[in-house]
């Protein structure tokens, strides 16, 4: 089943349709957002589509990697300094500045509570223990856009089978680190830090949820949730926290962040569902960014083959 | 250099620049490919903010003008507005066509489901009127009802700073959350708003002036004594 995911050899301009593969600045050219920008335009420098952070180089063009629904996966450079990390700032282009110094080295991940084996790793020993594999996932965020990102990680589940939950473990708890010091976003008084998320424990047994250690084929990177965040692709893109510190078997449901600031906003299972607007707005469509005009938005964000077992008999309306 | 200096006051062009520099901005990040990842939602935000802030500079001028008594302020009312109208319209206009690219289905159920754009929408509807009344002919014609009909900005700024609040991650009620902007945003209105009720503005004009006259005099008695 995780082939499916996985990246094949074809390149994904054979398969897409040219007007999905063209560089978004073309496309803003030929809704010519501009007047009359047409003779400027010759003159202007040419968009780089692949530029990266600086230290970085992309291995891969981001042009041989589709989803599984024939995609393309976006740019590098749209993944790292797009982002939302309210850790360090509200602000999606200002996250990659802000979190160019943040030392994700040494990192533990510590796994307690309701375990036979609790543990605290090294994120060398994560990176070594579990075998790392490809996973091509769409990311739906909350606010309606979406990306189709490459991530390398593990499955959630192989970390919890060597940990062993006890059979009073119904939950995961999921804490990200605090260092106000050098995140800044965190001594906002308006956030309850540290971040924290959670997971039904079948949920997180699930195949398609991971632990990413990076994208790309390249180390995770900072804006992205250095050295490691959990990746649950049928749900908004929040709930797969990031930079995380703890994992914890419990027995209750954890608060999470989202839910405490806003809880008829943002509820604890929050899967991507289109029927089921944000009170304050639409989820019916989405904007694949790079592209102009809306896609429809998928149910379970188009996994509803792998997880709808999940929630057979719950109303989605009450649990969201 | 003289000249413009001459046909325009400090104010004026300070207004104009500012006016205008979002759009030269947006433009010249057009072209260094500079407009984000998600260009779309960039333009939308940029542009949505500047109408916010332009509209609410056209409001304080009056009580600006009765805390300082700086009657030019009231001279830059309209440009304001119609600068603000102007941000209003390409906002709307990315909206429906780069945004939603005028699939009319699609926008129709957004506006369904989001209250946002129902109050962004009657905001909008709103400024038509006074975008398109703000020339002296029209001044003319309509006589005291002009007045009465560009008291509409009353209502409308307040909807347009629900609109900009609803936008963000928060929770007022809880004060958590992404509040701090619109708060102050909503803050300002409300003072400027109230400074019009003509008790208030009686009120600050007559300590105004008692606090001019007691400059003036310590100047006068600092005058003579030197």
């Amino acid at each position: 089943m995780t082939d499916k995911f996985k990246s094949v050899p074809i390149k994904s301009s054979e398969i897409t349709p040219y007007s999905q593969y063209i560089s978004r600045r073309d496309f803003l050219k030929a809704a010519g957002i501009v007047t009359g920008s047409a003779l400027l335009a010759a003159c202007a420098p040419q968009a780089t589509g692949t530029a990266v952070p600086e230290g970085e180089a992309p291995v891969v063009p981001s042009g041989s990697y589709t989803d599984e629904l024939g995609d393309p996966a976006n740019s590098f450079k749209d993944i790292t300094n797009y982002n939302n990390y309210y850790e360090f700032t509200t602000d999606k282009e200002g996250v990659a500045p802000l979190s160019k110094d943040f030392n994700s080295k040494p990192w533990t991940v510590e796994v307690y509570g309701m375990v036979n084996n609790p543990k605290t790793y090294g994120i060398e020993d994560l990176l070594s223990r579990f075998t790392q594999e490809e996973r091509i996932y769409r990311l739906r965020c909350v606010e309606a856009w979406s990306m189709v990102i490459p991530w390398t990680g593990f499955t959630l589940a192989s970390l919890l089978k060597e940990v062993e939950p006890t059979s009073d473990a119904k939950y995961v708890r999921f804490e990200a680190v605090y260092r106000p010091e050098e995140m800044p976003g965190q001594k906002s008084p308006f956030y309850p830090w540290p971040y924290q998320e959670g997971l039904r424990i079948d949920e997180a047994m699930n195949d398609l949820a991971i632990l990413a250690t990076g994208l790309y084929g390249q180390p995770m990177p900072n804006p992205n949730g250095a050295p490691i965040r959990l990746v649950v692709p049928w749900k908004y893109g929040f709930k797969s926290i990031k930079a995380i510190t703890k994992i914890e078997l419990t027995d209750k449901q954890p608060e999470t962040l989202w839910s405490s600031v806003s809880p008829n906003e943002y509820g604890f299972y929050s899967n991507v569902n289109p029927d089921r607007p944000h009170p304050r707005w639409s989820q019916a469509t989405e904007r694949r960014v790079g592209e102009l005009g809306r896609r429809p938005t998928l149910m379970f964000n188009g996994y509803a083959e792998q997880v709808a077992d999940l929630y057979a008999g719950m109303d989605l309306s009450v649990y969201y | 250099m003289k000249t413009i200096f001459k046909r325009y006051t400090p104010l004026q062009i300070a207004m104009h620049v500012y006016a205008w520099s979002v759009l030269v901005i947006l433009i010249f990040q057009y072209f260094t490919g500079d407009l984000t990842a998600d260009p779309v939602q960039y333009l939308e935000r940029r542009t949505g903010h500047h109408a916010v802030a332009l509209l609410i500079l056209s409001l304080a001028c009056t009580p600006l003008n009765t805390l300082f008594k700086w009657s030019e302020l009231l001279k830059r009312r309209r440009a304001l507005g119609l600068y603000a109208f102007m941000y209003a319209t390409i906002h709307v206009l990315i909206y429906l066509h780069l945004d939603f690219g005028l699939a009319w289905s699609f926008i129709l159920q957004n506006f369904t489901q989001d209250p946002r754009l129902i109050v962004g929408l009657i905001a909008f509807l709103l400024l038509i009127p006074l975008a398109w009344t703000s020339f002296d002919i029209w001044k003319k014609r309509l006589g005291k009802n002009w007045k009465r009909l560009h008291k509409a900005v009353y209502l409308i700024v307040p909807l347009v700073v629900l609109h900009f609040a609803w936008n963000k991650k928060g929770n007022i009620f809880t004060a958590q959350g992404d509040i701090a902007q619109p708060l102050i945003y909503g803050l300002i209105v409300i003072i400027f708003l109230v400074m019009r009720i003509p008790q208030v503005r009686r009120g600050i004009v007559s300590v105004r002036d008692r606090i001019r006259g007691q400059y003036r005099k310590q100047r006068a008695v600092h005058q003579v004594s030197s």
